[in-house]
């Protein structure tokens, strides 16, 4: 299903992807940056149909900003203009769901399509907000003082991503179905790599993984993501390379490491074995 | 979407009987080594399996961790246990029963010819295919198992076998016909066919015996977790997310003292109006509630080696609870070590990087708290005020040096509270170069502390309302 969708998951992705929507259950995912969790979500989208709602987390971000609002001004403007009516009927007017401004979480619970929502980097946010969301992801509703309960209309997948900056509550990770992506293996990334660049022959596809898969296992501070070898093999196709050798990557390998002390220590230790595996590249 | 037909096929009978029990006993398992199985979680997890059929292992297992193992490293114990626990459970099961395949297995093993078993076992390893290797392995075993008789010790037997198919990892050699070029094989790919002998090797030894080895406690070292009977990583980060909780609510108490508030000249001529023009009350600018700020300083010196892996874990936690945290560690002069906290989460890693770029490695590495109060004061003597919380963990050992009590006063006066925790007995303090009289007597509290149980005490100190500060 999601293979259609351009984004190709491992046993685990799909099935997880497959329990959620069956048991209408949040997923949590974990992994280093860029193994695709975002695009996971995305990809569901896309293979459900479903619109995808993105609420993108950050420290200090409040209930205003991810739930609701009342629109002051148009409450303001409301009661200056209706000045003859009673104010029973200007309080129950107001606090209507006209004079709502709905954020992300709030959309998602009141659509009437059935949508996907993805939070993503939820442990940038702060404790407190985790506890907000409590309610919202374990009974799909949301209270508001002046309306009242509002439930869902219908089941919204979602999809929480976090880089594992820190520990997430007990409490959060009991509503979800968890979900830990890691960096695929040697076929599978081809496989991706070459999804995204059709154009690219086979045997560069394999020997640009092995590197990367290399580069990976050395200490860096920000080890190259899927994303990056992807941008690498547009790269490559851009530049016209046909076998990676010494010159091709040192030439592009700021597509991948992306730290100063991480290019040195690359082109030491990668570099080399380059040089000798082929000598004859160029 | 209408519900879809699911892609792993239709659904399986309700297990056999007794799954849920075995279930149930699988999870108590997970508990005893300490993963947090909740009820809701064991719910879950029966949910998920109506969606998936219990005969298919792959899914299973992965639908079971999906819903019951919530982090990383519940995911490594959930994959040790899963393995042993329904290993032992279906052998447990057998032996009741008295079911045994001796004859079976022996056919397999005449009918085939060897170098084509070598070819099966070796497309089946490259194919990365488990329920085949499996099989293989177990014909595998047939074939040589019985020639030179098992040496009784599983491990041996394995690598005896692997030797005899001529398996290695790595580039193969060129077939003795010169055909088509082998494969390579990966290493992780044969440490898995490797797991399948050992595992259907164990199986035969305990139809022999009949009987099932004693089940064993996972070995600290499986766990690879920073624990020593005394630590337990898990519990500290509840004491402290406790912590997080008390002095988040003591910093509001201060909310409603009108000493030290400015007066809001706006607000205050808003309400002479009332008073035709005349200020007769004064309006304050209300008291923010600040987060609480915590500065930690962490003695990670020779004289507390033991306590110091304790005391990492704790300032780990603490960096999950807090985001307005500084934390320090020292020898001879301080480091802040904030940084390492906030862009690693592995346990060990931090450990590791605090110890090689911490930049406290000094000439003596013995401890000079004088020193280090110095420089804690000149760095940071501007950001500290009355809603700032200092914690010091360490052993006040001073190695005769000049504990520079004042100096230690003077940050004490301007923090709003400042706590010891001291990883030595109190029994032990102010014996030999210990100066902790010295300091205590400028702490708001000073503590014992090398559990998690001490811990715990001192956070129920702190919130039974110590004062806070002057």
């Amino acid at each position: 299903m999601l293979a259609g969708a351009g984004y190709l998951a491992d046993e685990p992705a799909a099935l997880v992807s497959f329990l959620a929507q069956r048991l209408d259950k949040p997923v949590l995912v974990e992994g280093p940056a860029g193994v695709g969790k975002t695009e996971l979500a995305k990809a569901l989208s896309r293979a459900s149909g479903r619109e995808l709602i993105r609420l993108q987390c950050y420290e200090g971000l409040d209930e205003a900003k991810a739930l609701y609002e009342w629109n002051y001004r148009k409450q303001l403007l409301r009661i200056q203009a209706g000045g003859e009516s009673g104010w029973e009927d200007v309080h129950g007017d107001i606090f209507s769901e006209e004079f709502l401004l709905e954020r992300p979480l709030m959309q998602a619970i009141a659509s009437s399509e059935p949508v996907v929502l993805l939070i993503d980097e939820i442990d940038k946010t702060d404790q407190e907000f985790e506890a907000m969301l409590l309610e919202l992801l374990s009974d799909f509703q949301i209270t508001i003082p002046e309306l009242g309960r509002i439930a869902a209309k219908t089941m919204p997948i979602v999809v929480l991503t976090s880089n594992n900056t820190r520990e997430l509550t007990e409490a959060l990770k009991r509503r979800c179905l968890y979900l830990w992506l890691d960096y695929p293996d040697l076929e599978r990334e081809m496989e991706i790599v070459r999804l995204h660049a059709p154009e690219l022959p086979e045997t560069l596809a394999r020997r640009l993984v092995e590197v990367v898969r290399m580069v990976r296992a050395l200490d860096l501070k920000k080890p190259p993501s899927i994303a990056e070898s992807i941008d690498w093999a547009r790269t490559l196709l851009l530049m016209g390379a046909e076998d990676i050798d010494r010159e091709t990557f040192e030439r592009s390998m700021s597509i991948i490491v992306k730290h100063r002390t991480d290019i040195d220590l690359v082109a030491e230790r990668v570099g080399v074995k380059l040089a000798e595996a082929s000598p004859s590249g160029g | 979407m209408a519900t879809p037909a699911s892609p792993y096929g239709p659904r399986a009978d309700a297990g056999p009987p007794g799954l849920a029990a075995k279930l149930l006993g699988f999870c108590e398992e997970l508990r005893s080594e300490g993963v947090a199985v909740g009820t809701s979680e064991i719910l879950d997890a029966f949910s998920a399996l109506d969606e998936v059929p219990w005969t298919s292992q792959d899914d299973f297992r992965e639908a079971l961790a999906a819903t019951i193992a919530k982090s990383q490293e519940d995911r490594r114990l959930f994959e040790l246990l899963f393995e042993r626990w329904f290993f032992r459970a279906a052998e447990a099961e057998a032996i009741e029963r008295s079911i045994g395949e001796g004859d079976r297995r022996q056919e397999g093993g005449e009918r085939l010819d060897i170098d084509e078993l070598r070819e099966q076992i070796r497309e089946a390893i490259v194919a990365g295919n488990d329920g085949e290797m499996r099989d293989l392995a177990r014909l595998a075993i047939a074939a040589f198992g019985r020639q030179g008789e098992g040496s009784g010790v599983v491990g041996v037997d394995v690598q005896r076998i692997r030797r005899t198919l001529g398996l290695s990892a790595g580039t193969q050699p060129a077939a003795e016909d010169g055909a088509a070029e082998l494969p390579p094989i990966d290493r992780e790919q044969l440490n898995r066919f490797e797991r399948h002998l050992r595992r259907e090797l164990e199986r035969e030894l305990i139809e022999r015996t009949s009987t099932l080895p004693p089940s064993r406690p996972l070995a600290e070292l499986d766990r690879a977790l920073p624990t020593s009977p005394t630590q337990d990583l898990a519990a500290v980060h509840r004491a402290v997310s406790q912590m997080k909780r008390r002095l988040a609510t003591l910093g509001h108490e201060q909310r409603g003292r009108r000493k030290g508030q400015t007066v809001d000249v706006r607000r205050t001529m808003r309400a002479s109006l009332e008073t035709g023009g005349v200020p007769l009350r004064l309006r304050h600018r209300p008291k923010r509630p600040r987060r609480p700020e915590i500065y930690v300083l962490c003695d990670v010196s020779t004289s507390v080696t033991s306590a110091s892996v304790f005391f990492l874990s704790v300032l780990h936690a603490l960096h999950d609870s807090f985001r307005k945290l500084r934390s320090f560690v020292f020898i001879e002069r301080i480091s802040e070590v904030t940084e390492v906290f906030e862009h690693e989460r592995d346990f060990r890693t931090i450990a590791q990087r605090i110890s090689s770029e911490g930049g406290v490695a000094d000439v003596s590495g013995y401890t000079d708290y004088g020193r280090v109060w110095l420089e804690f004061l000149g760095r940071i003597s501007d950001e500290l005020d009355p809603r700032s919380t200092v914690i010091v963990l360490g052993d006040a050992r001073t190695n005769g040096r000049e504990p520079h009590a004042e100096v230690f006063a003077q940050i004490a006066e301007r923090a709003g509270r400042l706590f010891w925790l001291n990883p030595e007995p109190k029994l032990y303090w102010n014996y030999g170069d210990s100066v902790m009289a010295a300091y205590e007597r400028h702490c708001d509290g000073a503590f014992e502390c090398w559990t998690t149980r001490h811990l715990e005490s001192f956070v129920n100190v702190v919130a039974g309302g110590v004062p806070a500060g002057d």
